[in-house]
This record gives C-alpha cells, structure tokens and sequence, in this order.
C-alpha cells in the first residue's frame, strides 16, 4: 500500500471502522512494520490523554461566581422554595 | 466479635440528582454542578482559548441546564446532555467573537489546500511513550504541556480533534457544527492526531526505542 492510502486507512483503523476488505490489506501491513503499529499506539495514546486526562481546574472565584449565578436563578425560578 | 461495617455513604447517581433537582432541591442540583463543573470548563477552555469566554460559557451551560432540567430525558445520560451543551455553546461564543454569522466557523471560502491527504506531514518521532496516559495527566507538568500541544493547533483541526474525539460527536455531528463536509472532517482529524501525536510522542517518548518511521515508496 502507499503511503498516503495508508495515512487515509488509519484514522478509520483508529476508530476500528476500516472498509473489512481494506482491512485485511492494512492489518497485513501493520503485521509487518514496526513503526506504523507504533504510531498507531501512539494516536490512540493521544487520543486517550485529552479525553480522559485531567480537567482544567476552574479559576480562582470563578466557582462562586459560578454558584452564586446559579443561586440566584434558581431562587428566581423557585420563589416558593427552601434551600 | 462484631461485624459491624461501616457506612460507607454511596454516592447518589445523576439520575437520583436530576430527579431531586427537578423536585426543588437546590442542593442536588448544586451536586451536579460540582460533578461537571470543571469538565464543562475544559471543554469551553480548549474550544475558546481562553479563560474569560470559557467562564462565560461555563455559566450559560449550566443556567441552560437549570432551565431546561424538565425537559431533560432520565433514561439518557446528564453528562452527555450536559458537554453538548457546552460544546455548541463554546462554539457559539467562537462564532460571535469571530463576527460569523451562520453555522460555518470555516473563513476560507475557496477549497483549502490543506483539506488534502497528499500534503498531511508523515510521522518523524517513533517511539513508545515511556508512561501510560493516565500516569501523565496525574502530573501537572505534564497536564501543562498536554494543553499546549492542543493550543499549537491550527484552531480548524483543533476543532474537530475536541469535538470528535475528545467530545465524542460523531463525523456527521462535527461536520455539522463546523459547517464541514464529512470529508473535510476526516482529512481534518488525521490532521490533528498525527500533529499532536509528534508533540507529544517528542515529549513523551522513550528515545531509547526511537524506530526509523517507515518510507512507504513503493506499492507493497
């Protein structure tokens, strides 16, 4: 396979929702080459980082600020009730 | 001997919070907003790059969620509802501080060239990573470094990586929120992962075990 069919094949290789019959041929390769199997470890490493990483804390006075809208709206929606 | 456990208090599902919420009670709902606060954050951070407008996001969503909690389906999942939300407001707030008016985040109007497989930068660092990502993101260093990675995109792949793999919206959803085509979206991804996979694999892997990337040349 060439090169950029094989750039095209890997996101949906990624995604496990490569074409069956293009699959063979990509698995073929990826059986035979070292680098590419690595890369493709490599993207679904990437993936995970961002996705399941850590979030963002939020910054300081922004949680209350946060709450404190809330609080307010809330009150306004529900005038009648108790905290 | 006694066997008394100890109780350990369970934590109240979404659902168990959702249901509390819509009943009034505001300390349920104010769980919830614990729960996702700082996931709701990110998602606006990383799509609009900044602070003041990812506050101003975070605040819209949840007011929106406040609003719209009758109208929330049990059976479906709150976070998912809830990062939507997020997702489509932080693209909200892109669009108006770009001055765009419609759907499309996209300016260029010509085709873009590089909305095209031929040119996308092979890998040039091969190497395993020398940890896995869960024990990267616990450091903060690292968690600093990560965000820059994504921050060094071009905002049009950066887009569609958050929205599709980071958001878990399908092609056809990405496509539709950037005003793309599905095509645009998948050259685009390709884009994104490999560019972040180089930064990152450059920071994050073992030199040691550093592989020649393959020159695919000829037909196989």
């Amino acid at each position: 396979m060439k090169c950029e069919e094989l750039l095209k094949l890997l996101n949906e290789y990624v995604d496990g929702e490569v074409d069956p019959g293009l699959c063979e041929s990509f698995e073929k390769h990826l059986a035979g080459c070292n680098p590419c199997q690595v890369v493709v470890d490599n993207i679904r490493k990437t993936i995970t980082i961002y996705k399941n990483g850590q979030p963002y804390d939020l910054p300081s006075d922004c949680h209350q600020r946060l709450h404190d809208v809330l609080r307010q709206r809330w009150k306004e929606r529900h005038p009648a009730a108790q905290r | 001997m006694s066997r008394a456990v100890p109780e350990i208090p369970v934590q109240p599902s979404d659902s168990e919070l959702v249901r509390r919420a819509r009943s009034g009670d505001l300390g349920a709902f104010e769980e919830l907003v614990d729960r996702y606060e700082r996931r709701v954050y990110t998602i606006a951070r990383r799509v609009t790059g900044n602070e003041h407008d990812a506050e101003d996001v975070t605040q819209q969503t949840f007011i929106s969620a406040l609003e719209h909690l009758d109208s929330f389906r049990e059976e479906a999942s709150f976070s998912t509802w809830l990062l939507r939300i997020a997702t489509y407001g932080a693209l909200k707030i892109l669009r108006k501080r770009k001055g765009l008016p419609t759907v499309s985040l996209d300016e260029a109007v010509a085709p873009d060239p590089d909305d095209d497989y031929a040119k996308i930068p092979h890998p040039e660092y091969v190497a395993d990573w020398k940890e896995s990502p869960e024990q990267l993101s616990q450091r903060h260093e690292t968690q600093r470094l990560i965000e820059e990675a994504l921050a060094a995109l071009d905002e049009k792949h950066r887009l569609v990586f958050l929205l599709r793999d980071v958001e878990g919206l399908s092609v056809k959803e990405t496509a539709e929120a950037l005003g793309l085509s599905e095509a645009n979206v998948k050259v685009r991804l390709l884009r994104a992962r490999l560019q972040l996979r180089e930064h990152l694999t450059r920071l994050f892997g073992d030199e040691t075990r550093r592989l020649e990337p393959h020159r695919h040349e000829e037909e196989e």
